[in-house]
């Protein structure tokens, strides 16, 4: 078995309102070191198998087709054996 | 005209568009069920606006991936018209079968109102009723409007007078102040290179009786109309 | 007979259940032993005031339920259902989800729209509307703004999502509900009459189906997690806010209308409070039936539960079928087209017995009625609240009248109660469906029925000033008032449901107030001839600061035979005549000038003629369905000088009401202030063409209803006699921007 954690972000030069609303809301509440928030989407993924490098080539599969959408976002994947 | 409805889980406009299109248009319309694989022969193929698949992951993420789309997408490929209203729009962006993507609206918010549109390119199939320029008054209804796309493809769509709507003030200027979600140039609606697929976040099936209160939506039936009699 | 567990350990477990030693003992006769753990929990819920109705029944007993048209009467069912003529129906109901807002705004008050919903497509109706009555603490204090924006985006979520427009409904903002907010949701389906779908289980044999989402440990709350080392639940960190789903919910709800034309149901329960335990009692207490069902079966999304829990579990999105024997393979098909569980988790039996197994063991067994309609009944004490000659003793008469009426006209209309709620409604999808006559803005939410020429008209109301400061007067005016706003549209009132949200009942004088705003409310019901077709009751809002101000919400449904003659609430075109229909006193007490000029809630509220408010309505439908009327508004809050504004406020053009001569109208006796922002009932604005004048005047003579020309409608400037001349566009200004200059432009 093995755990891939992926995490969706939206390309940097696409604004992201959401993480600029977080970014105001920090500073409202006085956390004025903040400089930028940028939000993301985060999958834990269980695979079945034990080739660890061809499980990361589908996980990037996976990412290409369906969990990104390569107009706006990208992202980073890692994956590790669980028990 | 014959027309087909698809209707994948979450669609939520899918009678909105049957009933503007049977009994307002008085033309034959029929549902398609997502996880069909072949389409019923028609001349326009209408994705509705909705929540497919509650919208997770992202709008029109998912759906992209049912059964009909390789259909829908073969439709379109010959030449035949497909339009894509709201979550449709959407689904044709994630599908490529219109260049961009949706963000969220820079408001974070839901929006529905009517807003007023200007007919950009009253050339297409879609809207050769229109006059260029005209203003229109047609309601959106959606939390993801904010169209994007990089720089080439935006002037790739300049170039091709593939902008077909963009969101103005009532008297026409397509100011800030009147882009009610962030969308880049103020797009509301685009077509493809061919001319055959539309995609736009307003409802036109939402105005096209008095009773609701415009009948500016209709005139995109009536233009297909003629085009595909 | 289930595996019993010590008997001093249950009796301690049934109190921590809310269940009382009496009862306890009930039960034990009731079984003829005492209760297995299970057992107590599914007492414990389904005697709780909120499925048994313990306490309020003997008052509810006093509201009017009966009607000609009625099909399915309070109580009954999951929601009221009225023919409405041409083979149709309609099923509506309000419900609160006050304290779950409270507590987690935005799921809160989307499981709110997700369990009303449910209500409404059990009876086999399609929903086509939803409405909500909003309460919330003064917009100034940061918890009040965080609620709001909670509860909008929730129930935003919710609608926009499973496709049913909200048209409608209220928003107000008062200091008693600081901490303590009030979701009320309501929802209207339509229906084929012949289709109506009952949750009633019957037919020996016939086999019970679960279906939609799984089971989870949601809402598990407060009696159970006392009881959590008995069950040997494992898990420490229960969630007790149940999440919503509104996509799943969709696709239970197009399976279950696709349903009915298959003819392979017999009946169909929502699981709300109480999920399976409620479905499955009440089903088979409706049919004179018995049930076995195995909790084993019932599908799960989490490991380790117990039968307890799956049994009291309050998981969204979940519904109990019950099919026609032979038939199973239609159920399991219609369901896994829309890619759902459709579980056969028991039978339909003979006797009366609901018997509950966990695999192979017996774990629960109880008569179904005995759970579903023989908790005990109480007669709280009651008693007149000591405030009330206090408030009451309060003349406003002795306050100072305004010397800048125009700049009493602008606080009010800046006020956030009274102000434009565009900033809400621009959040809900109140178009799709494409049946929205009315947008938002209107007295009452227009809607019309495809395939036919009626429209049907709602509208939410209640006044809780008036309910604190005479509770009877209170609920008799809610529901006049709603009742006024649907005959304003040109709707005839056909029935109501109401939502009764009040504070601790076991408090005296709450359940006073509680006791007198119903009675008012049968009063005006008897008068008007609507019956009241269900709702629910809410108890126990209360914050620190003490309870809220009885506010019983009532949800008024009006049906126009030809929706082409309905009636707008603005102006429509210049050169129209306004009347003034209706007689004005020096109603000041509890009126929202004196709470918002003076700071003042106190004095005798307007009272109600039902008689002469009658009168008014007849004129209006008449005057209505004779095409004599272009615009008409209720008076309400701020009286006749914000109605006149309001009525100048139509998205499609800015119109002024032109009154230069209006002093000429005010009685001598009445002061300027009463006059001009006073809250006399039974008033209404109308305009009429130029050439209709004459008619409409001669009309309400014949009707007796007192009326007034006023002046005209025009454009640019609001000018109400020597007292106020003010550009409609800055009034329009500071009613439109009140709400997003507060909690934050969207």
């Amino acid at each position: 078995m093995h755990e891939a954690k992926v995490v969706v972000t939206l390309k940097k030069s696409v604004s992201d309102p959401q993480g600029k609303a977080i970014l105001n809301a920090l500073h409202s509440l006085t956390f004025n070191e903040v400089q930028e928030v940028r939000t993301g989407k985060y999958f834990e993924i269980r695979l079945a198998g034990e080739d660890k490098d061809l499980l990361e080539g589908k996980v990037r599969q996976m990412c290409d087709q369906l969990l990104a959408n390569p107009v706006i976002e990208e992202y980073s994947c890692s994956i590790e054996a669980k028990g | 005209m014959k027309c087909s409805v698809v209707v994948f889980p979450g669609s939520n406009c899918d009678s909105d568009c049957f009933h503007s299109i049977r009994d307002v248009m008085s033309q034959p319309v029929e549902y398609v069920w997502h996880k069909e694989t072949t389409l019923p022969p028609c001349d326009l193929v209408i994705l509705p606006g909705g929540f497919s698949y509650g919208d997770y992951l992202r709008t029109g993420g998912i759906a992209r991936f049912s059964p009909v789309m390789r259909e829908v997408a073969r439709h379109a490929k010959t030449g035949r018209a497909v339009i894509g209203i709201c979550n449709g729009f959407q689904i044709l962006l994630e599908s490529g079968l219109l260049p961009g993507a949706m963000l969220r609206n820079r408001s974070l918010s839901f929006r529905c109102e009517y807003v007023s549109l200007r007919v950009e390119n009253s050339g297409t199939m879609f809207t050769k009723n229109f006059k260029k320029g005209e203003v229109v008054k047609i309601p959106i209804a959606h939390g993801e409007g904010n169209y994007f796309c990089d720089e080439k493809t935006l002037a790739g769509l300049l170039a091709g007078n593939q902008v077909v709507f963009r969101y103005v003030t009532p008297n026409g200027a397509a100011l800030d102040s009147a882009n009610p979600n962030g969308s880049a140039d103020n797009i509301a609606g685009i077509i493809n290179g061919k001319g055959n697929v539309l995609g736009m976040m307003p409802h036109p099936e939402r105005a096209a009786e008095t009773i609701l209160g415009s009948q500016d939506g209709k005139k995109i039936w009536e233009s297909l109309l003629e085009c595909l009699k | 007979m289930p595996e019993m567990t010590d008997t001093q350990l249950t009796r301690d477990i049934a109190r921590s259940h809310g269940l009382t030693p009496e009862e306890y003992e009930h039960i034990k006769k009731i079984l003829g032993r005492d209760p297995t753990v299970p057992e107590i929990g599914m007492f414990g819920v389904m005697w709780s005031e909120h499925c048994s109705y313990k306490c309020s029944r003997p008052v509810l007993k006093l509201l009017p339920r009966e009607g000609a048209k009625v099909l399915v009467k309070a109580g009954e069912e999951n929601a009221g259902v009225i023919d409405i003529g041409d083979g149709l129906a309609i099923a509506f109901k309000i419900e609160s989800h006050n304290h779950p807002s409270a507590v987690e705004p935005f799921q809160g008050a989307a499981t709110g729209v997700g369990g009303i919903l449910r209500d409404i497509f059990t009876m086999g109706a399609r929903p086509v509307l939803l409405m909500n009555s909003l309460r919330f603490g003064n917009l100034e204090s940061p918890v009040a703004r965080r609620l709001l924006r909670g509860v909008v985006a929730g129930i935003a979520h919710y609608g926009n999502c499973i496709g049913v427009p909200t048209v409608g409904g209220e928003v107000y903002f008062d200091e008693s509900y600081e901490g303590n907010p009030l979701v009320n949701a309501m929802c209207l389906g339509i229906l084929r009459s012949k289709e109506l779908v009952k949750g009633i289980a019957k037919g020996t044999g016939n086999p019970v189906f679960y279906v939609g989402s799984a089971t989870g440990r949601d809402g598990l709350g407060g009696a159970s997690f006392a009881s959590r080392e008995i069950t040997e639940a494992s898990n420490q960190d229960r969630p007790s806010v149940q999440v919503g789903d509104p996509f799943l919910e969709k696709l239970l709800l197009e399976a279950c209308l696709e349903m009915i034309p298959t003819g392979a149901m017999v009946g169909l329960q929502d699981m709300g409070a109480a999920g399976f335990t409620c479905s499955t009692c009440e089903t088979a207490a409706r049919g004179l039936a018995g049930m076995t069902v195995d909790v084993a079966r019932v599908p799960r999304r989490e490991t380790g539960m117990t039968p307890y829990e799956v049994l009291l579990s309050e998981s969204q999105e979940r519904m109990l079928l019950i099919a026609e024997k032979g038939k199973e393979d239609v159920i399991e098909k219609v369901f896994s087209k829309w890619d759902l569980h459709a579980e056969k988790v028991g039978e339909v039996t003979e006797g009366n017995l609901l018997k509950v197994y966990d695999g192979e063991k017996l774990v629960a067994e109880i008569p179904a009625k005995a759970l579903a309609d023989e908790s005990p009944v109480y007669v709280c004490a009651e008693k007149e609240p000591a405030y009330l000659k206090e408030v009451q003793s309060f003349d406003p008469l002795s306050l100072p009248e305004p010397k800048d009426c125009g700049e009493v006209l602008k606080r009010l209309l800046d006020h956030p109660s009274i102000a434009s709620k565009e900033w809400v409604y621009r959040q809900y999808d109140h178009m799709v469906r494409t049946d929205t006559v009315f947008l938002p803005g209107h007295d009452a939410a227009l809607i019309r029925i495809k395939g036919s020429k009626k429209g049907v008209a709602v509208s939410t109301d209640c006044n809780s000033v008036y309910c604190y400061l005479d509770p009877y007067e209170g609920g008799k005016i809610a529901v006049a008032e709603a009742a006024r706003n649907v005959v304003a549209t040109g709707g005839v009132p056909v029935g109501l449901t109401n939502c009764l949200n009040f504070g601790n009942p076991m408090d005296p004088e709450i359940f006073w107030q509680f006791r007198r705003c119903v009675e008012g409310m049968r009063d005006a019901c008897l008068a008007m001839n609507v019956p009241v077709t269900g709702g629910n009751v809410s108890f126990y809002n209360e914050s620190p600061q003490g309870a809220i101000y009885p506010t019983p919400t009532i949800g008024m449904v009006g049906v126009l035979d030809d929706v082409d003659l309905r009636v707008p609430s603005f102006f429509q075109k210049e050169g129209d005549v306004i009347f003034l229909v209706g007689e004005t006193g020096n109603d000041l007490g509890g009126t929202h000038y004196l709470a918002v000029c003076h700071g003042v809630k106190k004095g005798i509220p307007p009272r109600l003629d039902l008689e002469k408010e009658k009168k008014l309505y007849d004129l209006i439908l008449k005057a209505g369905r004779d095409r004599l009327l272009v615009s008409c508004h209720d008076l309400s809050e701020g009286g006749l000088a914000v109605a006149l504004a309001e009525c100048g406020f139509s998205r499609e053009k800015l119109l002024a009401a032109h009154c230069p001569e209006l002093e000429k109208v005010k009685p001598d006796a009445v002061r300027t202030d009463a006059f001009l922002f006073g809250e006399t009932q039974t008033r209404m604005v109308v305009t009429v063409e130029k050439e209709s004048a004459e008619a409409f005047r001669k009309l309400a003579g014949e009707n007796g209803v007192l009326c007034a020309e006023i002046g005209a409608v025009g454009a640019g400037k609001l000018k109400l006699g020597k007292w106020i001349e003010a550009s409609m566009k800055e009034l329009h200004a500071e009613w439109r921007e009140a709400l997003p200059k507060r909690v934050g432009v969207i």
